[in-house]
């Protein structure tokens, strides 16, 4: 789950990192009165959960509230990579001497953790990587330990960062290594870490990314999640279970498994056709889950054909069968269906579907091109 | 021969009076895994499975009682963790974890734990192991593999069987299945697997089933190419996944442009694998 930037450095400040001070705003109006409060030199940044918001033209400087209103009432009607600007964080202007990067991720490759540093702050890590990898510092963790204060001067010492604040970043080191672990974060990000005029280091944006599979621990964070920012279609899937994502192409598809699912996405393309969405209905699913999966499915009006490709192990395919009828006396449909099933009771499941006019296929290589076929027709 | 697990294997299953552990330690049972015991906190001193298996309260209790060798993790995400420490501590030199959803920080510190007292770990959120005509531990379908000369590892579940059954129906057996699981964070990886089945007499041939995501299977291929006297045959899945999302698996995501099917694929086949363009292709290129 990804959070705003106003979110995470809510979270960071919680944990001593000093951030500008500053507000969220839904209107200029807002936006305004949050400007004069402090002091009319502020930036207005843009609320959006993708990267890139600065290029866009979704991060401004007001140098008076009034401006302040007139940026809010630009930026509030954008939108950025297809998402609408619906809030806009209104923060006072800084007095920056210097940008440092500094972050801590989970490191697939090494399965520890890593904190990162960098002098070239204030672009995207992926773009330094690419052009001057030698510039980030990067230090692992030992999760039973956690982050040592050592770590985090030799980070300082890395990105040759003057003296004089070195007890300052390793406090910042410190909070954000609690705030990424007290919030199962997978990515606690400070980018850019300032160093100001006032001789203060400040956290001046800030990026984190929660574990879902940590959220039924941390309620308060799960509350945090913006649905606005995500297709209304995949967070119905979300509320039974289903792991869905929507795509572009005429092939629903319904697959138990995530693998095999991905794998049938595959063998459609393979065939000349297109899947329009990603769909795991889980292990052991019952005939409600698929029944909600179903209509899902169905709610895409650029489907033109669906396939199922049930494997039953946990997985009764009997059980997905009546799921599908089940669904099908609810909404109907003459979108042609391919219904393979191999495994746990897929002669019951193929009996029970019998009548329901389906198209029936033995191989993945059969169905897929059957699928095509039908969307095609 | 096989890997991991054979006759010798004398199987701990850890939540073993929940739908899915009680479930499963019976398919188990009927496959002819020596299931020896049983744990449940609370529930220490009742039998289960026609009382054939006794349940314990702690994992120690069990070794101790019933010299357990191998455990299988059937316990809900939350308890997960705690369930892997535990066997770490109780002495048992193979985990098997089942459990689909452990947060991923709970699983580095796991991992950690886990390296120093020398315990392998497979999983978590894979479906577990199979040497086919011996020995089953997890949850893969009784009857979708028989014996033979390949070796077969997997990040996946569902798939996994997939390839199984279309070797079955080539008349192609198995020596071990392993699934290692779909999290970004596991016990074992690809290249531990290849290792094995290198050394394993029997293992002839390799199937790998990759994903999208993390650089496993570009190290795979390097290790393929430097060690490996045995022809390797590897499908990827999730060639039409988009960046950025999820594919259902905790691990199957394209970040910053990394782990796409086309690098893995393109890694592979420079490294001497055929690579399926689906299941269903891979007899034929092992033929």
């Amino acid at each position: 789950m990804k959070l705003h930037e106003y979110q995470s450095k809510q979270i960071f400040s919680r944990y001593g990192i000093p951030i500008p001070k500053g507000h969220v705003a839904s209107t200029a109006t807002e936006a305004k009165q949050i400007a004069e409060e402090l002091g009319g030199r502020v930036v207005i940044k843009s609320q959006v959960l993708v990267g890139g918001r600065g290029k866009a033209g979704g991060i401004r400087l007001a140098k008076t509230a009034k401006e302040a209103e007139d940026l809010a009432t630009q930026i509030l009607g954008m939108e950025i990579k297809g998402l609408s600007v619906r809030k806009v964080l209104v923060d006072e202007a800084a007095n920056i001497v210097q940008e440092i990067y500094l972050g801590i991720t989970n490191d697939r490759s090494a399965q520890r953790p890593v904190i990162m540093g960098s002098a070239a702050g204030g672009v995207e890590i992926e773009e330094v990587a690419r052009t001057n990898p030698e510039k980030i510092i990067k230090i692992h963790i030992d999760p039973l330990l956690g982050l040592r204060d050592y770590q985090a001067r030799d980070i300082a010492i890395g990105i040759d960062l003057p003296k004089e604040y070195w007890k300052q970043f390793t406090e910042i080191c410190r909070s954000l290594w609690r705030a990424y672990v007290e919030s199962d974060a997978t990515l606690a990000e400070i980018n850019p870490l300032v160093i100001l005029k006032e001789k203060q280091l400040m956290a001046l944006d800030g990026k984190m990314l929660i574990d879902d599979n940590a959220l039924f621990r941390r309620t308060d964070l799960a509350e945090m999640r913006d649905v606005d920012e995500e297709a209304a279609i995949e967070t119905e899937a979300r509320k039974y279970g289903l792991s869905f994502i929507k795509l572009d192409g005429q092939i629903g598809c319904m697959v138990n498994g995530a693998g095999l699912a991905m794998a049938t996405m595959d063998i459609v393309k393979l065939f000349d056709g297109e899947p329009a969405n990603f769909l795991d209905i889980g292990g052991g699913a019952s005939a409600d889950k698929v029944a909600a999966a179903l209509r899902i499915i169905l709610s895409d009006k650029n489907v033109k054909a669906i396939l199922f490709n049930i494997f039953g192990g946990i997985t009764r395919c009997d059980e997905v069968a009546r799921g599908i009828l089940s669904a099908l006396k609810e909404v109907k449909t003459s979108i042609p269906m391919v219904v393979r099933l191999v495994g746990t009771n897929a002669e019951e499941g193929r009996q029970l579907l019998a009548d329901a006019k389906m198209i029936t296929a033995e191989t993945l290589v059969d169905a897929a091109q059957k699928a095509v076929a039908a969307a095609k027709a | 021969m096989s890997i991991f697990v054979d006759k010798k294997t004398r199987l701990l299953v850890q939540g073993i009076t929940g739908n899915e552990g009680l479930f499963h330690a019976r398919q188990m049972m009927e496959y002819g895994t020596k299931v020896v015991a049983g744990v449940t906190p609370g529930k220490g001193g009742e039998w289960v499975l026609g009382d054939k298996v006794p349940v314990f309260d702690s994992c120690r209790a069990a070794v101790d009682a019933t010299g357990a060798n191998v455990t299988v993790i059937f316990v809900p995400s939350r308890g997960a963790p705690d369930a892997m420490f535990e066997a770490a501590d109780a002495g048992i030199p193979l985990i098997v974890c089942i459990t689909e959803g452990v947060p991923v920080q709970d699983m580095m510190r796991v991992r950690e734990y886990l390296d120093q007292k020398h315990v392998r770990l497979l999983g978590p959120n894979c479906p577990g192991l199979l040497t086919p005509g011996e020995t089953k531990v997890g949850i893969i379908p009784n009857n979708i593999a028989i014996p033979g000369n390949i070796g077969v590892v997997s990040r996946s579940g569902t798939l996994t069987y997939e390839v199984l059954y279309a070797l079955k129906q080539k008349n192609m057996g198995v020596t071990t299945c392993v699934g290692i699981g779909g999290d970004p964070i596991n016990g074992t990886n690809f290249i531990d697997c290849l290792d094995l089945f290198e050394a394993d007499p029997r293992t002839e041939m390799v199937v790998m089933i990759g994903e999208i995501g993390g650089t496993d299977e570009e190290k795979a291929a390097q290790f393929i190419a430097a060690t490996m006297t045995k022809p390797v045959v590897s499908f990827i899945a999730g060639q039409t996944a988009p960046p950025g999302k999820r594919m259902g698996h905790a691990g199957a995501i394209i970040e910053g442009g990394a782990g796409t099917a086309a690098d893995k694929v393109k890694a592979l086949e420079a490294a001497g694998v055929k690579v399926a363009r689906y299941p269903e292709e891979i007899p034929s290129l092992l033929e």
